[in-house]
């Protein structure tokens, strides 16, 4: 499986390839929405999931979704927002944009694995 | 800072006379980490005063209750397991509507719910069930020891950290508003439960059959006797036939053999005896 963190903190990008690593993801990453798409029309690796954050200088990660979500090709990526945005309608937009879910920093390592298990984007093995 | 091995005695004596969890040594450990925050709270010094002070009252005790209640309660998250929330809702369901019971109502006991994300994770994921069947209801019973809990329960309220705790964002969208800088449980959602206090060593009041009742990850806190008298009173307040959902490192084996286990989906339930046509599987 194979994942692509986009967020212009590098700190948070360590901290998101940690926490997907733990699971048995290999990592590309992308500091905002535009080089996230040259990533993806570049990858070697299919993408599986993607981690976006919100804020991010020159293309922020809802038009990143929405781009992500225009193109066939790229259905069937699994998307989850990961942003500090915490409000009701923010959560609404994301997934109205095509988010499958929606993680609010600061989270727990247990709450990261939670989101990705009801997305069914916990492999087998890690989940054991 | 570690409790002596008197303080340990202490506690865990209290702990099986109120709760009648069994705290052998070696859980030290659980018992520093559940009752040092507490002694904080209390602006005690350390574990050692709160023991003291437990020591002077009796087991109904202010301090005491506190005690009882941070070592009962558990963090937890939504839809836990997963599995036996899509029994529900898959099959469960399905099988009482199809029994075409006149009252049609689903009948629900989350019976150690702690703050509330089991009885609200059930009522997200049956109501949507239910909703293809007009006039059908569920009836939701919530109760747990801990008084503090209930509160948080019945106030439906949540940090944002409780929160990301296995809670689909559609379900945070359509049954949660913003509360301060947490969330809060809508409140038709939050009408549709009963939340009441009961200790599950005490004997039941008396209570409408019930169809399921939900008692997960409490069984492990018990010696095999209690779990044994449980399991008993539990069987008398499910209907014939009703369904008993345990934690997933639980079981009715080698306790009571009135029960059927049973494969329902990905989950395990246990039946109880005399099952009446009404849910055939």
């Amino acid at each position: 499986m194979h994942a692509l963190i986009v967020d212009d903190s590098r700190a948070m990008r360590a901290i998101l390839r940690r926490n997907v690593a733990a699971l048995g993801y290999t990592t590309d990453e992308a500091g905002h929405g535009e080089e996230a798409l040259a990533v993806l029309r570049s990858a070697e690796k299919p993408i599986d999931l993607m981690l976006v954050d919100w804020n991010m200088p020159v293309m922020d990660g809802l038009t990143l979704i929405r781009e992500v979500r225009a193109q066939e090709e790229w259905r069937p990526i699994t998307i989850m927002m990961v942003t500090t945005e915490s409000e009701l309608g923010q959560v609404v937009r994301a997934l109205a944009a095509g988010a499958n879910e929606y993680l609010m920093k600061p989270f727990t390592p247990e709450a990261f694995v939670e989101k990705l298990s009801i997305l069914g984007m916990v492999p087998v093995e890690a989940a054991s | 800072m570690s409790i002596s091995p008197a303080d340990f005695q202490t506690v865990a004596a209290l702990a099986r006379r109120r709760a009648a969890i069994v705290l052998e040594p070696g859980k030290e450990y659980l018992v520093e980490a559940r009752l040092t925050p507490l002694a904080r709270e209390l602006g005690l010094p350390d574990l050692a005063a709160l023991v003291q002070q437990v020591r002077k009252e009796t087991d109904r005790g202010r301090v005491s209750e506190r005690v009882v209640d941070a070592l009962t309660t558990n963090e937890t998250s939504w839809f836990r397991d997963r599995h036996p929330f899509d029994a529900l809702a898959d099959r469960v369901v399905s099988d009482l509507v199809r029994s075409g019971r006149p009252d049609r109502t689903v009948r629900i006991w989350s019976a150690a719910c702690s703050t509330g994300q089991e009885p609200y994770s059930i009522l997200m994921s049956v109501n949507d069930r239910l909703a293809a069947h007009p006039g059908w209801r569920v009836d939701m019973l919530a109760t747990d020891l801990s008084e503090t809990a209930l509160a948080q329960a019945r106030a439906g309220t949540y940090r944002q950290l409780e929160m990301s705790r296995g809670l689909p964002a559609p379900m945070l969208v359509r049954h949660f508003e913003r509360n301060g800088a947490g969330w809060q449980v809508r409140p038709e959602l939050r009408q549709q439960v009963t939340f009441r206090s009961q200790n599950l060593i005490e004997p039941f009041p008396p209570m409408q059959p019930m169809d399921v009742v939900m008692l997960r990850n409490v069984l492990i806190y018990f010696d095999a006797d209690t779990k044994r008298k449980i399991l008993a009173a539990v069987r008398r307040v499910l209907r014939p036939g009703g369904l008993l959902f345990l934690g997933a490192a639980e079981t009715t084996m080698n306790l009571d053999a009135s029960y059927t286990r049973e494969q329902i989906g990905a989950a395990t339930a246990y039946r109880a005896p005399a099952a009446s046509a009404t849910l055939a599987s």
